[in-house]
């Protein structure tokens, strides 16, 4: 074996080459084919635990059928593309022949009403949740440095918090939905109602995660750094921009990877109860519907939500990786 | 020389769930301008409550302590304090550790460039250039301590307070940094007063050690002048009859006079005591 190794050195003119071969070996081993032999045994198990499985709508679906029906939504989703923009070319036309009839014609665009698609879906929760998510920051990170430093005013607010943290934001749906009805009226609305729902519904829920961590990482202030900040005469301005809110921060993303998460498993409970447009909605949709295919439709939807799910929070480590001091926080 | 500071019969007592506690009574110390003076004393015995109160950080509950004929109220850069474990901001590099301090004290005096030399000279003046821009994480304890150092003497302070500044670190890196203070000591004449467990430090380094009787109410024992010639080599003090008497001045003064007692039976009204002194 050691005359192998140093052959293959001589041969590569690279020493250790053997030792760094066998160590990538261990890596791509532990990395990649460990990983890849979970997901099919699970597929394995899927297959056969679905074909035991009768449905009034047929069988469940197993990994095959879910694929089918992957595929026959981005089929669809080309389809109505296409169908949308040869509704455009054709109204165009139209109105410029009508325009050139009569001059006088006042040229109205109507916009393209067709079936919702999955992709169209996964784009409107994705914006509702992080429009969502980013009304809890504007609000929970100065709330939470607020309470962190000010211990009357964490007397006052924590039993708020305490109370209103483990409410799922479910039970707020049909008040927000009131009052956005009422409070949100315009003939020509930037947003639509239902998105404005939607969005309220998600930064209620990231709300308190982020508070509670945010008021902790503040609180929690090595009492050195505050002596620093002393020594040094910071204004309270300079206090909070200098060393309060960089002290702060692996907290605060420690916060906003929780309430992310939750926001996200939330926005689809909220799309399927509020009839919102969104991955809920779709689920919601299809189950309805009652087809065939309804089932394996519905589970592409399910595997999109967890993917999705999984990106959301990967993006939010990246971003901790990139912005905290404290990359041991980062780590997990 | 003339008198730089003045601390006057400060009482220092703390509440506690069990009732007052009396950390120091009637300390009196007057320090001169330009002098080394350490305090030296049993853990607990308040050394860093003196150090606090001469920060500002603590209010002296009886007496007070006046800096240049002003009296002391609250923490300030003319007070700068190197702390024993750095307290470096862990998100700027040393550079901006420093460079923050600089900003802050002394930014309405000067411009960009001035205040990029400044940081640059005293980061210089502590061996610390090569390492400017590198985290607090990333460099080692002697070297984070060089840099909190630094930080203090950028604030150009009235005096320089030192907390166990090499308390944390092993005695290889510690003699290291006692030269490297000496060095700079010799250059810039601070007042400064620093706080150690260290006899040797203490002899080595001080023109004064103060030794501090063991709490509660503990008070300034004994006051010792150190004459030893500077610039002082450690390895000739070795064997030098003067430094050798000095030093066993204060070893027969801790051990000796203020010999802490803590019969075994009193080991869990021990643990009461530290926790209350912990307070300090």
């Amino acid at each position: 074996m050691s005359t192998l190794i140093a052959l293959t050195d001589r041969m590569l003119g690279y020493p250790g080459f053997a030792v760094r071969f066998k160590r990538l070996m261990h890596t791509l081993l532990q990395e990649v084919a460990v990983p890849l032999f979970g997901i099919c045994c699970f597929l394995i198990v899927w297959s056969i635990a679905a074909n035991h499985i009768n449905t009034s709508l047929g069988k469940f679906p197993g990994p095959v059928t879910v694929w089918t029906q992957a595929k026959n939504l981005v089929v669809e989703y080309k389809e109505e593309k296409q169908k949308a923009a040869d509704f455009y070319t054709r109204q165009e036309e139209r109105n410029a022949e009508r325009l050139a009839a009569d001059p006088a014609f006042v040229v109205k665009t109507r916009p393209y009403t067709g079936k919702v698609t999955l992709p169209s879906q996964i784009f409107t929760s994705l914006v509702t949740v992080l429009t969502g998510f980013a009304v809890a920051m504007v609000v929970a990170i100065p709330v939470g440095i607020a309470i962190g430093l000010n211990k009357t005013l964490n007397s006052a607010l924590n039993p708020l918090v305490q109370i209103f943290k483990p409410v799922s934001p479910l039970a707020w749906l049909p008040l927000v939905t009131l009052v956005v009805s009422a409070v949100y009226t315009s003939d020509d609305p930037m947003f639509s109602k239902s998105f404005i729902i939607s969005a309220l519904a998600v930064a209620l829920c990231s709300l308190w995660p982020m508070i509670i961590n945010t008021a902790v990482g503040v609180a929690s202030i090595p009492q050195d750094w505050i002596n620093v900040s002393q020594v040094l005469r910071l204004s309270s301005m300079m206090h909070v921009r200098k060393i309060v809110l960089p002290a702060a921060v692996p907290m605060i993303f420690t916060g906003m990877r929780l309430s992310l998460g939750v926001a996200w498993m939330v926005l689809i409970a909220a799309e399927m109860l509020a009839q919102n447009p969104g991955l809920g909605k779709f689920v919601w949709d299809e189950f309805q519907n009652g087809s065939t295919d309804s089932l394996g439709r519905i589970m592409v939807a399910v595997l999109t939500i967890g993917i999705i799910g999984f990106l959301l929070d990967r993006t939010m480590l990246q971003l901790q990786r990139l912005l905290s001091w404290d990359k041991a926080s980062a780590s997990r | 020389m003339s008198i730089i500071l003045d601390i006057s019969q400060v009482d220092m007592d703390f509440t506690t769930p069990t009732g007052t506690f009396s950390a120091l009574k009637n300390v009196d110390l007057k320090i001169s301008k330009g002098e080394f003076v350490s305090l030296i004393g049993h853990s607990g015995c308040g050394k860093s409550t003196v150090l606090n109160i001469v920060a500002g950080l603590l209010q002296a509950t009886k007496g007070g302590a006046i800096l240049n004929g002003r009296e002391i109220n609250k923490p300030g850069p003319d007070r700068a304090v190197v702390f024993q474990n750095h307290s470096l901001l862990p998100w700027l590099t040393a550079y901006e550790n420093v460079a923050l301090a600089v900003k802050q004290v002394l930014g309405s005096r000067m411009n960009a460039k001035e205040i990029r030399e400044w940081v640059e000279h005293n980061l210089h003046l502590v061996h610390m250039d090569h390492a400017a821009h590198k985290l607090p994480s990333e460099i080692s304890g002697g070297m984070k301590q060089r840099v909190g150092i630094a930080r203090a003497l950028a604030m150009q302070p009235q005096i320089l307070l030192m907390d166990e500044p090499f308390g944390a670190l092993d005695a290889l890196t510690r003699a290291h940094m006692q030269d490297s203070l000496m060095e700079i000591q010799n250059e810039l004449k601070n007042t400064v007063i620093m706080i150690t467990h260290d006899v040797d430090e203490a002899v080595l380094l001080s023109d004064r050690i103060v030794m501090m009787t063991n709490g509660p109410a503990a008070t300034i024992g004994e006051i010792l002048d150190v004459k030893l010639e500077r610039p002082r080599d450690r390895l000739a003090l070795v064997n030098d009859a003067e430094y050798t008497g000095l030093r066993a001045q204060v070893l027969r003064f801790l051990y000796e006079k203020q010999r802490k007692v803590e019969p075994i039976q009193n080991a869990a009204q021990k643990k009461l005591g530290s926790s209350k002194r912990s307070a300090a």
